[in-house]
Order: C-alpha cells, then sequence, then structure tokens
C-alpha cells in the first residue's frame, strides 16, 4: 500500500517545498524599480564586465514567499525550548531591534566626524560601563566580533604585555572540557597549547594544572562556570597560582550569564574574560550571528587594548584609533571601524531593561531552572557530575546502556516532540554528552513538559524500540542528512544544469 | 519584569523539588568572598518607555546621514535597503535560531547560506565562497593567513591601495603567527607595482578593487607575476556594488576574494555589524576557513543541507583548526542574500550604474570648484580629491553646515602630511541632485 501521507506536491500542509532562487524566475525580472541611470561617461578604466553575473530575477511576491517558506524551516527560540548547552538560547527582546533601527542610531556612518557622533560615542560608553560594573573589571575592549574573537584579543593583549616586560612566554594551558575556540585561538595567537584534564567532580584536576604551570606558561583559558555546567570552587587558588606563576587568567566568559549580577569575575582573579553579548545580553543569534564579543581587562593589561576605543576629553567624547594618539600601548587594530555597535545598542537595551535587579534575578533563574532539571531528571538520565549545577547540567548516556540508543539518537526524538535538543557530544569530557541549558526566560509549565518528555523517551528506549530512535526524526521539513556524502563530495554551490550538447 | 516567566510560586515549588531552601544555596560553589550581598551599583530595570526614551535621546545626539547629504565612503556605503529585506530578517525563525548544528529543523538557515554562498561565488567571479566572515577586514586577514597556509610560505605583499583598517588588521593577525608583512606606501597617486615587491618567500599579493582612493585595475598583469612567482593574488572588495558593472576578481585571475557585503542588504550601524566575504577556487577549499554549507540528500533521498567539511573547523580540530571563527556574520548574510535576490541580474546591474552615474556626475561638479582636483583617473562610486586646505578641517566646517562630505584621507592614514589635502567622496544611488547642489555650497565654503 503506498504511503497514505504522501502528496503530489511533496508538500505537507504548511511545510512547502521550496526550490533554490537559481531555479525560479528569470533573468530580466526584479523586485525593485530603479530609476533610468542618468547619461554620463564611463569613467570606470575599460575595466568593465562583459558576460552576465547569472543571477536569477524574481518579483516581490515571489521573494517574500521564498524566504517565507524557508524560515518555516527552522527551529528558532520564538518557536519553543532550545535548550542548547553553552549557547545560551534565550529570549530575543524585540524592543532591542526596535532601537536598533532607531533613525540616528541604525543609520550612522563610522567615518563621520566625530563631532557628529556625540551620542553613539556615549551609547558605546554608556555599554563599556554596564559591562565594566557586571564584572568588577576597569576597562573593556569593545571592537571584538564574537566570542572567538574576543579570545582572539585576550591572548593578543596577554602576549603583548608579555613582551613588553620582556617575558616572552610559549605555552597556553586549556582544561580539555573547554569550547573548541579556546585551543583554536591559542594557537592562532602563536602559542602552543597544551591541555588539563577534568578530575571526577568535573572540575579541573588541580594537581595536573600544578604540574604543567611554570615560567613557559602565559595564560590558562579557563571557563567558568565551566563547560561541565559547574563553578570552579577552586578558582581563587587557580588565579593565584597562575598570578605566581607570572601569568594571566583568560576567563572565557561563555557562561557570564549563570553569574551575573551575584559574582563579579573581577573578584575571582581574572585578568581578562570575553563577554559574549548574543549570549548574556539577549541579542539575537541571527542562525550563526553577528555575535559581539567585548574583552574586559585588568589594570594590568588595560594599557595592551587594540584601538579603538572611546574616551572622554574636555569637549565631549572622543574615539582613539591611532595608536600614535593613544597614551597607552594598543597592540594594533582587529576589525574595521569601532565593533559591533548595533549589538551593543541591543545588549545596552537588555541592560538597561533588566536593570542590576533583573539581571540578578536572571542568574537566579537561570540557575534555578537548570537544578530544576536536574532534580527531576536525575533518576532518569544520567548526570555527568553531581550538583549543583550553575545554569546548565550535563548527562551522558549512561542511561542509554545496552538499549542501542545513541545520544545522537535521542537527540533527535526530541526533535519529533517539539523540542530542539541539547547539545550533543559536547563537552568531551563524558562519553555521549547531553548538556541542556534551559536559561530562565522558560516557564515550569515548559520543563515539566521536557521533563516528562525525557522520561517517556527513556522509557521507551529501555523498552527496546530501538528503531523509533534510529528512524527519528519523522516530522521534519528534512529527516537526517546524509553528512559523510556532503563532505566526500562538497557540493557548496548551485550551478546550473548542464546543457545537452546533442539535443542543441 | 517583562522577560522573567517564573513567579515567586514558581519559584517556591521548585526550590522544594530541588530540595534547597533558597536560591543562593545554589551557589554554594562560589567562594563566599566572592559573593555580592546587594545588585551591582547600576541603575534598577525600567520599562519600555524609559528605554526607548533614553535611547532616542541618544539618537538626538547624532546627525545621520539619512537627515543630511552625505558622501561617506570609505569601506561602508549608504544605499537603499528595500522594505522587503527588514521585514523578512525579522521572522523570528531567521533571527532567533542559532548556528544550524540539527539540520533536520534548520533547513531555512542552511539553504539560505548555500544560495548565499553561491551569489557570493558568482559575483565574484570564484568557484566557491564560505557561508561569511566578521567583517571585510577580518576576511581579508584570514585570506592572508589562508594563502600563507596554502603555499607555506611567510611573507606577504600589501598594497598601498588596500583600506587602511584591513591594513592594520592583517598586520595585526599577521605578527602573531609569524608572517611577514611587506606593506607598499599610501597609494594616492596610482601607479603602485606591486609586482616588483614579490619575492621567493611571498606567499601572497593583497589588492583592493576599486582601491581604496577609488581607482578600478585591471590586475590580470599582476595576477600573471603572482603565478609566474608562486604567489596567490587576493583581491579585496570594500564595495560590493561594484561588481555588478565591473570584471570579476575571478575573471582578472584572483586566487581569493575577502571583502565586505556591507553595501548589498546591511544598514550602516556606524560600522558594524557588517558581513564579511571570501571566496576561492575549488582547490583551496580544505584551507577555507569559516561555516560551509553544502548539498547532500536525507534517509528518503530528498535534497537538503548540511554544514560541511567541518574537520577544518575549531570545534573538531581545536588547535589545528584553520581559523578559531565559530559565530559568524548569519543575519547579515541572509540580508545580503533576499536583498541581492530582490535585485536579481537586471536590478544589481542598473543598481551599479546608477552609482557610477551619480559618482560621475558628482566628480564633474566638484572640478567646478576653483582649487578642487579629482585624483583618479578611473573611478566607481567613489573618488579622492585634492583640497586647497586641510580635508579634516574642510569636512569639520561642512558637517557645520549640516553636509557630511566625506571621509578625509588622514582619518585612516593619520601623521602622514602629503595625505592631508585628500578627501574621499562617494555617491550612491541615494543621493540627489539637491544633495549634490550642497556639497558644493558646503565645499565652497569651507574653502574660502
Amino acid at each position: 500500500m503506498s504511503d497514505p501521507r504522501a502528496t503530489t506536491t511533496g508538500n505537507r500542509g504548511l511545510q512547502i517545498e521550496e526550490p533554490l532562487i537559481f531555479e525560479q524566475g528569470s533573468p530580466d525580472k526584479t523586485a525593485v524599480d530603479l530609476p533610468e541611470p542618468p547619461s554620463t561617461k564611463d569613467r570606470l578604466g575599460g575595466v568593465r564586465r562583459s558576460g552576465p553575473i547569472g543571477l536569477p530575477g524574481l518579483s516581490e511576491p515571489e521573494v517574500v514567499r521564498h524566504y517565507l517558506r524557508l524560515s518555516q524551516k527552522n527551529f528558532s527560540i520564538d518557536h519553543g525550548f532550545y535548550p542548547l548547552g553553552s549557547c545560551t538560547m534565550k529570549h530575543n527582546p524585540r524592543l532591542n531591534e526596535k532601537l536598533a533601527r532607531l533613525p540616528g542610531i541604525g543609520d550612522l556612518h563610522p567615518l563621520q566626524p566625530t563631532a557628529t557622533v556625540q551620542g553613539a560615542l556615549a551609547l558605546i560608553d554608556a555599554c563599556a560601563h554596564w559591562l565594566k560594573a557586571l564584572t568588577g573589571m576597569p576597562a573593556v575592549a569593545m571592537s571584538p566580533a564574537a566570542g572567538a574573537h574576543g579570545e582572539s584579543v585576550g591572548l593578543m593583549t596577554i602576549r603583548a604585555a608579555l613582551e613588553d616586560r620582556g617575558d616572552a612566554r610559549k605555552r597556553v594551558l586549556v582544561p580539555d572540557s573547554a569550547h573548541g575556540t579556546n585551543p583554536a585561538t591559542a594557537h592562532a595567537c602563536g602559542y602552543a597549547v597544551e591541555g588539563i584534564p577534568a578530575d571526577d567532580r568535573g572540575r579541573v584536576d588541580l594537581a595536573a594544572f600544578r604540574e604543567k604551570l611554570d615560567a613557559d606558561v602565559a595564560a590558562i583559558m579557563l571557563t567558568n562556570p565551566n563547560t561541565c555546567g559547574l563553578f570552579e570552587n577552586d578558582i581563587l587558588d587557580i588565579a593565584a597560582a597562575v598570578h605566581d606563576a607570572g601569568a594571566f587568567f583568560y576567563c572565557d566568559g561563555a557562561n557570564l550569564n549563570a553569574i551575573v549580577g551575584r559574582v563579579r569575575p573581577g573578584d575571582l582573579g581574572v585578568d581578562c574574560m570575553h563577554i559574549n553579548l548574543h549570549k548574556t545580553f539577549s541579542t539575537p543569534h541571527g542562525g550563526g550571528g553577528p555575535g559581539s564579543g567585548p574583552v574586559v581587562l585588568s589594570e594590568a593589561l588595560a594599557p595592551y587594548a587594540p584601538v579603538p576605543y572611546v574616551v572622554q576629553g574636555p569637549d565631549g567624547f572622543e574615539l582613539i584609533e591611532d595608536p600614535a594618539r593613544s597614551d597607552a600601548k594598543p597592540f594594533g587594530r582587529i576589525k574595521g571601524f569601532h565593533g559591533q555597535f548595533g549589538m551593543f545598542v541591543r545588549a545596552l537595551g537588555y541592560m538597561m531593561s533588566m536593570g542590576s535587579d533583573g539581571l540578578r534575578q536572571v542568574s537566579g533563574d537561570a540557575v534555578l531552572n537548570a537544578n530544576y532539571l536536574l532534580a527531576c531528571l536525575r533518576d532518569t538520565v544520567t548526570l555527568a557530575f553531581e550538583g549543583p549545577c550553575m545554569h546548565e547540567v550535563l548527562f551522558d548516556e549512561g542511561f542509554l546502556k545496552e538499549t542501542g540508543v545513541t545520544t545522537l539518537d535521542f537527540a533527535k526524538a526530541l526533535i519529533d516532540e517539539g523540542f530542539h535538543p541539547m547539545t550533543v557530544y559536547f563537552p568531551l569530557v563524558v562519553h555521549g554528552a547531553m548538556l541542556v541549558e534551559p536559561t530562565e526566560t522558560e516557564t515550569k509549565a515548559t520543563l515539566d513538559t521536557f521533563v516528562e518528555t525525557m522520561k517517556a523517551l527513556t522509557a521507551r528506549a529501555r523498552a527496546g524500540d530501538v528503531e523509533y530512535f534510529q528512524e527519528a526524526p519523522r516530522l521534519t521539513p528534512r529527516r537526517r542528512l546524509d553528512e559523510t556524502m556532503a563532505a566526500r563530495n562538497p557540493i557548496l554551490r548551485w550551478r546550473p544544469p548542464a546543457v545537452d550538447k546533442a539535443a542543441e | 519584569m517583562r522577560y522573567l516567566p517564573l513567579t515567586d510560586d514558581d519559584r517556591r515549588r521548585m526550590l522544594d523539588t530541588i530540595g534547597v531552601h533558597s536560591v543562593e544555596e545554589l551557589f554554594r560553589d562560589v567562594p563566599d568572598a566572592a559573593m555580592l550581598a546587594e545588585p551591582v551599583a547600576l541603575p534598577r530595570h525600567q520599562g519600555e518607555i524609559e528605554v526607548e526614551r533614553a535611547f532616542r535621546d541618544f539618537a538626538a545626539a547624532n546627525l545621520s546621514p539619512s537627515s543630511a547629504p552625505s558622501f561617506l565612503g570609505g569601506g561602508v556605503y549608504r544605499h537603499h535597503l528595500p522594505a522587503t529585506v527588514d521585514h523578512l530578517i525579522q521572522r523570528g525563525e531567521f533571527l532567533t535560531a542559532y548556528t544550524p548544528y540539527q539540520p533536520e529543523v534548520s533547513q531555512g538557515t542552511l539553504q539560505s547560506l548555500f544560495e548565499f554562498q553561491t551569489q557570493v561565488a558568482l559575483l565574484t567571479g570564484m568557484e566557491v565562497a564560505n557561508a561569511s566572515m566578521y567583517d571585510g577586514a577580518t576576511a581579508c586577514a584570514e585570506a592572508v593567513k589562508m594563502a600563507a597556509r596554502i603555499k607555506k610560505r611567510d611573507r606577504v605583499v600589501i598594497s598601498g591601495g588596500l583600506h587602511p583598517h584591513y591594513r592594520e588588521v592583517t598586520a595585526t593577525y599577521n605578527r602573531f603567527v609569524g608572517l611577514r608583512d611587506a606593506a607598499l606606501p599610501p597609494d594616492w597617486r596610482g601607479g603602485e607595482d606591486a609586482a616588483a615587491a614579490i619575492d621567493a618567500k611571498t606567499a601572497c599579493v593583497v589588492v583592493q578593487n576599486p582601491d581604496f582612493f577609488g581607482r578600478v585595475h585591471d590586475y590580470s598583469g599582476l595576477a600573471s607575476a603572482c603565478h609566474a612567482a608562486g604567489a596567490l593574488l587576493v583581491v579585496v572588495v570594500t564595495e560590493v556594488i561594484s561588481l555588478g558593472l565591473l570584471k570579476s576578481p575571478g575573471e582578472i585571475g584572483a586566487d581569493i576574494v575577502a571583502g565586505d557585503g556591507q553595501s548589498i542588504g546591511n544598514a550602516l550601524s556606524f560600522g558594524g555589524p557588517t558581513v564579511g566575504i571570501l571566496a576561492t577556487r575549488e582547490k583551496f577549499i580544505r584551507q577555507l576557513p569559516g561555516r560551509l554549507a553544502g548539498q547532500t540528500v536525507d534517509v528518503d533521498g530528498r535534497r537538503g543541507f548540511v554544514l560541511t567539511l567541518s574537520t577544518r573547523e575549531q570545534h573538531i580540530r581545536r588547535d589545528k583548526a584553520t581559523s578559531n571563527i565559530c559565530t559568524n556574520s548569519g543575519l547579515c548574510a541572509l540580508a545580503f542574500s533576499i536583498h541581492l535576490t530582490l535585485l536579481g541580474e537586471a536590478g544589481f546591474t542598473r543598481l551599479a550604474e546608477l552609482n557610477h552615474a551619480k559618482a560621475v556626475e558628482l566628480a564633474d561638479r566638484l572640478e567646478t570648484i576653483e582649487g578642487v582636483e579629482v585624483l583618479n583617473d578611473s573611478f566607481f562610486n567613489e573618488f579622492t580629491v585634492r583640497l586647497p586646505r586641510s580635508a579634516a578641517d574642510a569636512v569639520e566646517a561642512m558637517a557645520k553646515q549640516g553636509v557630511l562630505g566625506g571621509v578625509p584621507v588622514s582619518r585612516l592614514y593619520p601623521g602622514e602630511s602629503e595625505l592631508e589635502p585628500l578627501l574621499l567622496v562617494a555617491a550612491t544611488e541615494t543621493n540627489t541632485d539637491q544633495d549634490i547642489d550642497a556639497l558644493a555650497m558646503a565645499l565652497r565654503g569651507a574653502l574660502q
């Protein structure tokens, strides 16, 4: 019998198949009405394009429909629970989108005379003030474009400070539980990377750490709370040891949302830390950016921060773009213009909306939600490390042992239940990791439904229904995709179908 | 607090389930000395009305290019954004999704990235493009590192026509990985011979088209010289609209194209966020940094898209990765893709023609002002004029008249006295004849 759900079009109700833009329209069509260019002489210097580019032409209704249909094939925070550990998928307030588009904010050019952008510079300064106050750090480099970019700035600042004191060092210590960006960053800043194992409590193995710490170590890159969702309770000792060894303490601030308003990294001995504005401060993830990764710095590192930066002068705000005009020793420039201004607007809008009291509630509720999941699920799913956890809780695949169901299969089954899966197979320090970060913007009812679903799926796995999991997801616009084929035979762009010469 | 859904009753019940009395108990791993007893000394929460008012106050202290005749360029350009672009990118399904790690529920983002990659490849005349970088300057720096890996050489020739921020960012990145820059002096007169700077250690030559001063080049001779010496040619594009009229970098012989796509789909936003583009030849894809969307099929045999070749990337290769980039410019890439789809071949070509024609009209007008000399023999929508006084002073004076009259070259090349009289002016489809009149009048005034 044929599949009763099969349709002639391949569409399924609201899920409509959508071809590529290159498979639609015709070259002469356009969705914009531009005036006829005035007739002028050609001053292109003889470098004019001769052939067509090959872009498709569509009308406005076709374009709107194309992207609307594509959008409906995405899961998003606006849809539902998105507990992607370490990524902090919290609600993105729409007020901030409005603010970023206000005339006089969204439409400023970065190279206007600074006298004409005093409001923009004041806004950057205000955002910087909030970030410094919340972290207890005296300085901040605002220009990094994302978290990993902020990591680069942090390590470059550290290297510049070390070189300035004639103390070239070669190694950076990175716990095995770290984000992949940490070792990649250390390498890109010219350092050799050395791993530190986790202990059986999911924290840095202090003995291994002390053994590796010597006068050749430039920095430790430590995420705190760490990627197991735990607070490094030896952090003050770690910081002291790092400083005694003449090294710097780089904190990966990806998880600042767990402690914001309650604990200031500056009080933990941190020398520098990037802040993912798209995590803690709710700027939208946008399907993979744009992010923003300001880096807060200690007194010792502040002089080496990159240009540009905003200072308050006698005649208003000034933008220091030229290292020669700087009183300090900036190590260089790491981004065009002045950083992700549009993200500063959104983050500041969020911080002002929440206030110091609200931000304290943010970390409280984020940690409460994660511990609630821990408590509700600990008898069902294998807890990787004993709690309390911070803003996220780490499980491993122990509970699926001998069921034949893998972490990946389990994650795919959650998709059919209307949840975005948690982060899977990260961190690398446990087997089949499931890192669940609920965030503070979820209701208790959502968490309860998630708990019931996790329990029901676990029961199903233990009952031996392996095929159900291996076939999941079934209800999505596409089912499991062949990633091996994609990598073996990369098709990274559309190409026009080959013309059959014989038929011409 | 409008973004927090838990009630006090919820919190109490949840604490009971956990088996603690207070949220503070959950923070017991934090050293006592580091726990703040009180909120940080910052203002308390505010409603939308108050927050919006504060931002309107920030806005009121700026002179917006939308409300004044503006001829600013220098790597960021004001273009008209169709209303459809901003509407579509604000759909929650695009705006509030993360990197498409679960492809079954991310086909919207993945297909749009695949389309973006194709559009960038077509515009640049290259075979493949990645799913975006942070911005043009960092894309340029990554292109140079990529060339050094491909050629296993450590010297980089940087043209004096490359945008100064791109030069500085590339120099900064290079210094930390031990690459040596051979940076040629600012090429404001034109006529630089970058080929003469190539040696046996040179991994690549980096040029820009149109260059920072606005000149248009046919770099095919330089491409041949690079290839003869075993080096790559990196072509930077800061004004992507120019690709509607000019020979593509691929046609000229570029091996890697780095640029900024801000002009298509993205607001000025004080220079960020924008969208970095990076394109190359197929044989170099294993050295290409950043995300790549690729086509495949699902278990039912239907076409679909995934992130692919991730063995290049930090989350798999850690310290052996091609770059540490993770988040890129997803939503800006989407805006680029939507705007370019709206334009299509016909609209995009016309937009480029319109930009060029406006700039030609502007140049013709400025040449009639006594003491003003247009230095470019060729340009697309931006060119350099020499004034009989400091360009920075002239710009300040024009701003007081409510005209944003261009970018003084000294803003980006400070401390070089011969560059002080140089003013970079750009015209786009947004400039009216009245704007050009206003600039001419303001400039005359500033020169008196």
